[in-house]
Order: structure tokens, then C-alpha cells, then sequence
């Protein structure tokens, strides 16, 4: 406190700080393979501005990027690809899983498509929706951050009880 | 399905013209080749939108070259290499698809293959047909003699089976945690 009564500092706990930075500044890596990928160009343009949640600053390294977001289908011959991609990210990353095919394999139950890409990498948000709305994907962006901000992701989580032996390991 | 049902082509009803025009070609065809051409399907007869001729598998290379380049018939395009899987001896049959630019019409020739059998490659005629026998090699297990180079060409060299047969599982799914090895003649 000063003299005058105003206050010039606060105090609270270093994560809580760190974990705010971290949610207000993700850098998206967009992996977008098919029709949700427009979706997710339509929330970054504009229109919809995910700037206003701080996730405008579009990486394609994944080196540089925290956040990747899987718009579309993804095949068996690119299930690979992804791994590798989401190794080259550093951590902390977190995972959005856009639409039904990255979250389900969608309508596409055949020899050729991954059923999810949670059987590939953790996933921390899954997006309903064929495409999901940009509305949509702006929502995802807000639980994320409040996962975020809480310290605990669902991957996370699933992680923690998988090696507590509450959950059968999905990755 | 009534074959009496006119079958609607991409150029409108079949019209009389067009089926004067096939027969003329295929008892040239029959002529030309006799024994060679085991059966012809013709629209009307049977539910087809263009003639279907079977041909025995020695012989498709030298019919293709002879449609390719008789003046009468002029198929001067391939539209499309495929195959089937019929679930009944012979196996499979190869189809070729091809189209007469100048008149636009088209006709179909199919080659009957036993499982294990292989067809003779049509890149001596059709240098387009290379990838397309590489697909059916992948998608169907059947095999071109002479072919250069008859690698997989959509699916993982790592996969096994092949994925179009009826007898393969729908979701037979096979992952692989890492890339596709790259083969090394590639890199020259």
C-alpha cells in the first residue's frame, strides 16, 4: 500500500500469474485437413476476431505455437503426421479437437480414418458440430482458457487418473 | 432392375444413332479379333449405358491399341482404369473406360482375372493407365505384368491386404505410429 492509500502491489501465488499469461496469450497452430478448417478461418478473421481472446497469432511451426487446433478429418496415413506435428510442439500445448471427425471419426467409420484423434494425441476441448459453428470454436477457446487457469486440463486430468489406475490410458 | 429402363447417360437418352454406331463397332470388333472377344453386354439387352465387351486378358492390349487408332473408332481417350471385385469365379474384372472424343461416345472393355492371375500392363498403349494400375494393384491385389513400377500408391507400404475386396473387413483398421518410410530409389 502507499500513503495515500492506493495500492501498488498485490499479492497472490506465482501459477495463478503465470497460468493467466498463459490463457490470454495462446498461439494456435491451425491443423485444419478439411470443411471445419474454413470454420476455424472464419473465427480468426474479423467477423468473429479471436483476437479478442487473445489466440489471433497464427503459427504454422509448431515449434512456435502452444495450441493446435484439429479442424477436419484426420486419416490413418495422416495420424502419423499429427503425432509428429504435436511432439514438435513445446510444452505447455493444449489440444482442440474441432468437429466430429477429429473428435469421433464423425461419419467416416471405415479401414482408412482414425475414430478420433484422441486415439493419437491427448485432447483437451472436443468442438461438436459438422462444421462447428465459429461461435462454437470461440466457446472451445473460453473453456480452454478456464482449464487453463485452473491448472488442470482434461488431458491432464486423464492423464492423473490413468496413472492412478481410475481410467484405462486412451493414448 | 427392368432391362427395359432406358438408362439416362451424362449426354441425355442413349439414342439410335449412337447404338448404330456400337454395333457397327463391335462386329468390327468381333471380326477383327473373333475368339478374343468372349461376350458383349449391350444397353437395352442388359442395364448398361454403354456396350460392355469382355475381352480375354492376352489380348486387351492389342484391342485397346486397335480402338486407339482405327479410323472408325478413335477412342482416343482413358477415361478411367478400374476394377470390381464380383465375389464369384473369375474373381475380379479390369475395366476400361474409354471415349471417343470426336463423336463422343463411349465404350467399355472388362478383362476377367482370377485371384492370383495377373492382366497384362496397357502403358505400352496408355501411358496414363500407370497410376491407375498402381491403384488397382492397391485397392484390389491385382497384378500387371510388365508393369514398371507397381508400388502402392494410396494406402501405407506398411498396410496389408487390400482394402476394396469384398472380403476385406469395412473397418479393418491398421495405424502406425510413424511416418511412412520414405523408399530410398526415390530420392535419386
Amino acid at each position: 500500500m502507499s500513503k495515500d492509500g492506493s495500492a501498488a502491489y498485490f499479492t497472490t501465488r506465482v501459477d495463478a500469474v503465470v497460468n493467466w499469461a498463459r490463457k490470454h496469450s495462446l498461439m494456435p497452430m491451425p491443423f485444419g485437413t478439411s470443411c471445419c478448417g474454413i470454420e476455424m478461418m472464419a473465427t480468426l478473421c474479423s467477423d468473429y476476431d479471436i483476437a479478442r481472446f487473445g489466440a489471433e497469432a497464427i503459427r504454422f511451426s509448431p515449434r512456435q505455437a502452444d495450441l493446435m487446433i484439429v479442424a477436419g478429418i484426420v486419416n490413418a496415413k495422416m495420424a502419423p503426421v499429427l503425432k509428429t506435428v504435436y511432439d514438435q510442439m513445446s510444452e505447455p500445448k493444449w489440444v482442440v479437437s474441432m468437429g466430429a471427425c477429429a473428435s469421433s471419426g464423425g461419419i467416416f467409420n471405415v479401414y482408412s480414418v482414425t475414430q478420433g484423434i484422441d486415439t493419437v494425441i491427448p485432447v483437451d476441448v472436443y468442438v461438436p458440430g459438422c462444421p462447428p459453428t465459429p461461435e462454437s470454436l470461440i466457446h472451445a477457446v473460453i473453456r480452454l482458457q478456464e482449464q487453463i487457469q485452473k491448472g488442470e486440463t482434461l488431458s491432464l486430468r486423464r492423464e492423473r487418473l490413468a496413472r492412478a489406475g481410475q481410467l484405462k490410458a486412451v493414448t | 432392375m427392368d432391362i427395359n429402363t432406358p438408362v439416362a447417360t451424362i449426354y441425355g437418352d442413349l439414342h439410335e444413332k449412337q447404338i448404330e454406331r456400337w454395333k457397327t463397332q463391335v462386329s468390327g470388333l468381333r471380326e477383327r479379333f473373333g475368339e478374343k472377344i468372349e461376350e458383349v453386354l449391350f444397353p437395352r439387352e442388359y442395364p448398361t449405358d454403354t456396350p460392355i465387351v469382355f475381352v480375354r486378358a492376352d489380348a486387351i492390349c492389342e484391342v485397346l491399341e486397335f480402338l486407339k487408332n482405327t479410323p472408325e473408332f478413335e477412342y482416343g481417350y482413358l477415361s478411367d482404369l478400374t476394377a470390381t471385385d464380383e465375389q464369384e469365379a473369375p474373381r475380379f474384372h479390369v475395366v476400361y473406360n474409354l471415349l471417343a472424343r470426336k463423336t463422343m461416345t463411349r465404350i467399355r472393355l472388362k478383362v476377367r482375372v482370377a485371384e492370383g492371375e495377373s492382366v497384362p500392363t496397357a502403358i505400352g498403349v496408355w501411358p496414363a493407365a500407370n497410376w491407375a494400375e498402381r491403384e488397382v494393384w492397391d485397392m484390389f491385389g491385382v497384378r500387371f505384368d510388365g508393369h514398371p513400377d507397381l508400388r502402392r500408391i494410396l494406402m501405407d507400404v506398411r498396410w496389408e491386404g487390400h482394402p476394396l475386396r469384398k472380403d476385406y473387413p469395412l473397418r479393418g483398421y491398421q495405424f502406425f505410429p510413424t511416418p511412412e518410410p520414405i523408399d530410398p530409389s526415390l530420392l535419386g
